[in-house]
C-alpha cells in the first residue's frame, strides 16, 4: 500500500512537472525525484517481501493495509514538506526575499 | 532495519562528486539544437555533473522517505545506538545482512534506472543536435 501510494504520488507529480516544463518555476521536479526514488526503493522492498511471503504478500490483513495506507499518506506529506522547504529556500520567484526585505523607495 | 543507509551513503558520495565536478567545470558547453517545431535554438549541453545530480536527487529522496518509514516502524530511534537492531549482536548481524541484500539491491536498482534515464537523455540530445546539422547540410 505504501508502494502504491508513493507510485501514484510520483505519477501525479511527473504529470504536473511535464505541464509546467521546461520553466519549472515551482520546482516540481524535486517532488518527482523524491517520489520516484522512494518508489524504486519500496519496489525492491516489496520484491524481497514477496520472496519471503509468496502469495500471502497480496492478501494483507485490513489492519496492516490501513497502517500501510496511513504510512503512505504520511510519506507523501513528508515529500511535500521537503519540496516546500526547498522551494522557499531556493525562492525562484523571489517572493520570500521580497517579503523579508521590503524595498524603500 | 537499516537498508536505507546504503542508498543514503551512495547519495552522499554522488552529491559530493557532483559538487566537485560542477566547481571544476569552467564554461557550460553550448550546442545548436532543434527542440520543437523548426526553430534552431542554442542550448546548454547536458553536463555529467548535472546527470550525477539526478542520481543524487533520486537517492536522497528515496532515502529520506525510507528513513521516515523506519522511524514509523520503530527501527530508527532518536537515542543511541539510533538503530534498534544495533543493540544486540544477533540484531546487528541481521541488520548487516539486510543492508547487504535489500540495501545494495535498492542502491543498485536506483543506479540502473538512472543509467536508463541517462541513455534516453543522451539519445534525445544526440537526435536534437544532429537534426539542425542535417538540415543545414541539406541546404
Amino acid at each position: 500500500m505504501t508502494l502504491l501510494t508513493t507510485v501514484f504520488a510520483a505519477i501525479i507529480s511527473t504529470v504536473v512537472w511535464y505541464r509546467g516544463a521546461p520553466k519549472s518555476v515551482m520546482q516540481v521536479g524535486i517532488l518527482c525525484w523524491i517520489y520516484w526514488g522512494a518508489s524504486i526503493m519500496w519496489l525492491v522492498d516489496a520484491v524481497f517481501e514477496y520472496a519471503e511471503l509468496h502469495e500471502k504478500y497480496f492478501t494483507p490483513s485490513p489492519s496492516d493495509m490501513l497502517n500501510d495506507l496511513y504510512l503512505g499518506l504520511s510519506v507523501v506529506a513528508l515529500g511535500l514538506v521537503i519540496w516546500i522547504v526547498v522551494l522557499l529556500i531556493k525562492d525562484p520567484k523571489g517572493v520570500v526575499k521580497a517579503a523579508l526585505f521590503k524595498k524603500k523607495n | 532495519m537499516a537498508c536505507f543507509l546504503v542508498p543514503a551513503a551512495e547519495a552522499i558520495v554522488t552529491a559530493i562528486a557532483a559538487k566537485v565536478m560542477k566547481s571544476n567545470k569552467k564554461q557550460p558547453e553550448t550546442v545548436k539544437v532543434q527542440l520543437s517545431g523548426t526553430d534552431i535554438e542554442t542550448a546548454e549541453k547536458l553536463s555529467f555533473s548535472r546527470k550525477l545530480k539526478w542520481l543524487s536527487n533520486l537517492l536522497w529522496g528515496g532515502s529520506a522517505l525510507l528513513a521516515f518509514e523506519h522511524i514509523w516502524h520503530g527501527e530508527v530511534v532518536p537515542w543511541f545506538p539510533f538503530i534498534t537492531a544495533a543493540g544486540d549482536p544477533a540484531g546487528t548481524a541481521q541488520m548487516l545482512n539486510e543492508m547487504a541484500t535489500v540495501g545494495v539491491a535498492m542502491a543498485g536498482l536506483v543506479t540502473a534506472v538512472w543509467i536508463g534515464i541517462i541513455a534516453v537523455a543522451s539519445a534525445a540530445e544526440k537526435k536534437a543536435i544532429k537534426r539542425p546539422l542535417n538540415d543545414s547540410g541539406a541546404q
